[in-house]
């Protein structure tokens, strides 16, 4: 019984509904949510370290043993998670304090982003399929809240195919549970994955597996992106830094729990199917990234560009991939962050949303062009900054399993990331600057900070990787041994 | 523009206090029957419903002042921390526990922890319901 | 039993999908209620459906129904009862703002 591994998802609910009653103080809504989080976060680093430790930890709800009751079960994989997303929350929560957006903060802005978290990290630290989905069903109605807040005209349209779009994976989710359930007669994921290895998966079970790859696949913009630019474009800045870090990798995450705890007996199939799917992924997103002038639509398009590479890594399927993938996923909910606040703080200092309309802004603001730099670096996996690792060990992986072709579509889709990328600096920042020193909008300390400190986490995370190794290499241990989990997510003792 | 709705007024009237009355039965009858805090909750909240339908929105506001969003926060907090209060005991989250009391009037009445929970979930389901109804016909 | 259940299920499926592809935004709103619905009565009819007791231990009853697929659809019915609430202010405040209920219309309404 460890009751704390309910605290990164119960904290949030209760500070969160707490904070509804401090509706007219911003002040305490802005301060009490940062301070939630920072706590969320020193927990999940204990348990983080705890499960380095003790192995996995699981939590009965109410005392009923699995597979009856429901569990949390927090192994490396899910916790390194977790603490990563309470991390980049606290710094996008930061911005948000000082963006001071009193319109949106009056209508309840960080009860529902915490809301949103406590989804998050539910679904990450869920043992059951059917939990899975009410997490999913939190962070989403969390969202919806949060993509229509404020009532733009653009949010409302965009908002109204977002949640349709969610409602029909939800359907699809549900559809899966329930022809799961019947066949197989159990929810709890470690139990299902063993009886599935007892019936070594039939054809029936590998469809079944195709269901759910087709929802988690919309959830985490895998070939079904096409609502992703739209709706992301329309919210502000902290909302959809949050959303860019942490919506897409929960559906990622689940992507990768179910392929490799529950439906990993066909590979031949199933991880084809994501790997060609990754590689859609990778050239759409490409195409999209520098098909736009608009900055926030290529930044959407890098996004998918993301997730189709981390795919690469549960398509190849071996224990150095799959650690390149956990590497890459911790790394892209950083900088992805940061990518949406320096690109949300852009357009806030200059009103423009096209790179073609503004430039020279490095001489208005130095240190925010330099950052700005090191994110695209980042972002493309130059060496010293912490993409590198990932893409180098999710090469090495898919070309140890053979996968040529993927291997060539996953670097030229990182040199369309830096092209894209670097479009917007080479136009926005350098060259003449267009704005006069004594018209250029104040750049809040605060607002600045945020993004300092995430440029910051991605050089640590880059130098610092012998740091992190030891936590990536158990998380891909569980991930490729289904019985560790199996073991501590169901032994009775 | 006022409607004399004088039956539908009328009937409400006594209709209101019927539904409150079966909203409970079904709230409390909820630990070994169908029914429960979700089920009582929806039945609670038809019936302010129907006074809103009945009368208009002010004047059922100011006989019932209360702001129902903060109705619904209290629910689940009362929720959440009936959830933590398990861990107060060095049990697991959400554990429950239920136990038999002799009451002067009832005689012997069981009583569980459960039935803290469902409170919180009736109220946050009154609460959520009036909310959507209230801003969906605030402006119609 | 099943049979029929399952039938139903279909009907109340191809119901939803003529509903969600129409112009009209309550339309929509109406399909996605009733999408839910089909699932739930799935989720319901895999469980087997079979008469019996309430699963307490020690009840007068000789056989007893399964009883996690009802705590599932109560959950799923929950959830979907939240999102149809929050989708139909959604819908309205949409056509206050925009102005049309017609979803063909809103989409000119993007590019301002």
């Amino acid at each position: 019984m460890n009751n704390i591994l309910v605290f990164p998802m119960v904290l949030p609910i209760i500070a969160g509904v707490l904070l509804l009653f401090f509706r007219s103080n911003p002040k305490v809504q802005r301060w009490g949510s940062i301070l939630t989080m920072v706590v969320v976060f020193l927990i999940s680093l204990w348990i983080l370290e705890k499960v380095m430790d003790e192995g996995i930890l699981r939590l009965d709800f109410g005392e009923w043993a699995p597979p009856f009751g429901i569990t949390f079960v927090a192994d490396a994989f899910a916790m390194l998670l977790v603490t990563t997303s309470s991390l980049v929350t606290i710094l996008c929560l930061l911005y948000a304090a000082f963006a001071k957006d009193e319109k949106r903060e009056k209508f309840f802005l960080y009860p529902f982003l915490l809301l949103l978290i406590a989804g998050v990290n539910g679904a990450f630290l869920t043992g059951d399929l059917f939990n899975l989905f009410v997490c999913f069903e939190v962070m989403l109605l969390a969202s919806y809240v949060l993509m229509t807040l404020g009532g733009e005209k653009k949010q409302l349209t965009e908002g109204i195919k977002y949640i349709l779009i969610n409602i029909l994976s939800s359907w699809f989710f549900l559809l899966g549970i329930a022809y799961l359930y019947g066949t197989l007669g159990t929810l709890n994921m470690a139990h299902l994955s063993q009886r599935i290895a007892e019936v070594g998966q039939p054809p029936l079970l590998t469809t079944i597996s195709i269901l759910f790859l087709i929802v988690f696949s919309l959830k985490a913009g895998l070939v079904l992106y096409f609502w992703l630019p739209g709706s992301y474009e329309a919210l502000p800045t902290a909302i959809s830094a949050l959303f860019a870090a942490l919506l897409t990798k929960v559906g990622v995450y689940a992507l990768f729990r179910s392929f490799t705890l529950l439906f990993y007996h066909e590979p031949s199939i199933t991880h084809t199917i994501i790997g060609v799917m990754a590689m859609i992924t990778m050239i759409g997103g490409s195409i999209g990234a520098i098909a736009y002038k608009d900055v926030r639509k290529i930044v959407a398009y890098n996004v998918i560009i993301a997730i189709g590479f981390i795919l690469v890594g549960l398509a190849s399927n071996n224990v150095e991939s799959i650690q390149g993938s956990i590497y890459y996923l911790v790394h892209d909910i950083l900088v992805k962050g940061l990518l949406f606040l320096m690109v949300g703080t852009v357009i806030y200092l200059t009103g423009k949303t096209r790179f073609d309309q503004v430039s020279g802004l490095i001489t208005n603001y130095p240190l925010f062009g330099w950052i700005f730099l090191i994110t695209l670096l980042s972002l493309g996996g130059i060496p010293p900054f912490s993409g590198f690792a990932g893409k180098l060990l999710i090469g090495k992986g898919a070309l140890v399993a053979g996968e040529y072709v993927m291997v060539a579509v996953a670097f030229l889709s990182s040199l369309f990331v830096l092209y894209s990328l670097l479009r917007i600096f080479l136009n926005m920042f350098w060259g003449e600057t267009s704005i006069l020193k004594k018209n250029q909008i104040y750049l809040s300390k605060g607002m600045l900070a945020s993004c300092l400190i995430l440029a910051m986490l991605t050089i640590g995370l880059g130098l610092g990787m012998s740091v992190v190794s030891p936590y990536v290499a158990e998380a891909a241990n569980v991930l490729t041994n289904p019985n560790l989990y199996i073991e501590g997510a169901l032994n009775n003792d | 523009m006022r409607e004399n709705d004088i039956i539908l007024q009328t009937v409400s009237k006594v209709a209101v206090f019927i539904i409150l009355t079966f909203g409970v039965y079904l709230f409390l009858s909820g630990h070994h029957n169908p029914g429960g805090g979700f089920i009582g909750g929806l039945t609670l909240s038809s019936a302010f419903v129907l006074l809103y339908i009945a009368f208009d929105v002010e004047s059922v506001n100011a006989g019932i002042p209360l702001n129902y969003k903060m109705v619904a926060a209290v629910g689940v907090l009362i929720a959440i921390c009936t959830g933590m209060g398990s861990l107060l005991f060095g049990s697991a989250f959400l554990s429950q526990s239920s136990a038999y009391f002799n009451l002067p009037v009832f005689g012997k009445t069981g009583f569980a922890t459960v039935t803290l929970f469902e409170s919180g979930v009736a109220l946050g389901v009154v609460g959520v319901v009036i909310t959507i109804m209230v801003s969906i016909s605030e402006d119609v | 039993m099943e049979t029929i259940i399952t039938l139903l299920i279909g009907v109340l499926v191809s119901v939803a999908t003529y509903l969600l592809l129409s112009k009209n935004v309550i339309r929509v709103v109406l399909g996605s209620a009733i999408l839910s619905h089909a699932i739930h009565l799935l989720l319901i009819t895999m469980g087997g459906l079979k008469k019996g007791g309430v699963p307490i231990l020690g009840g007068k009853v000789e056989t007893y129904v399964d009883a996690l697929p009802q705590a599932l659809i109560l959950t799923a019915i929950v959830i979907s009862f939240a999102v149809t609430a929050f989708f139909l202010v959604l819908m309205y405040r949409t056509y206050q703002s925009v102005g049309t209920d017609n979803l063909h219309e809103m989409r000119g309404t993007n590019d301002e």
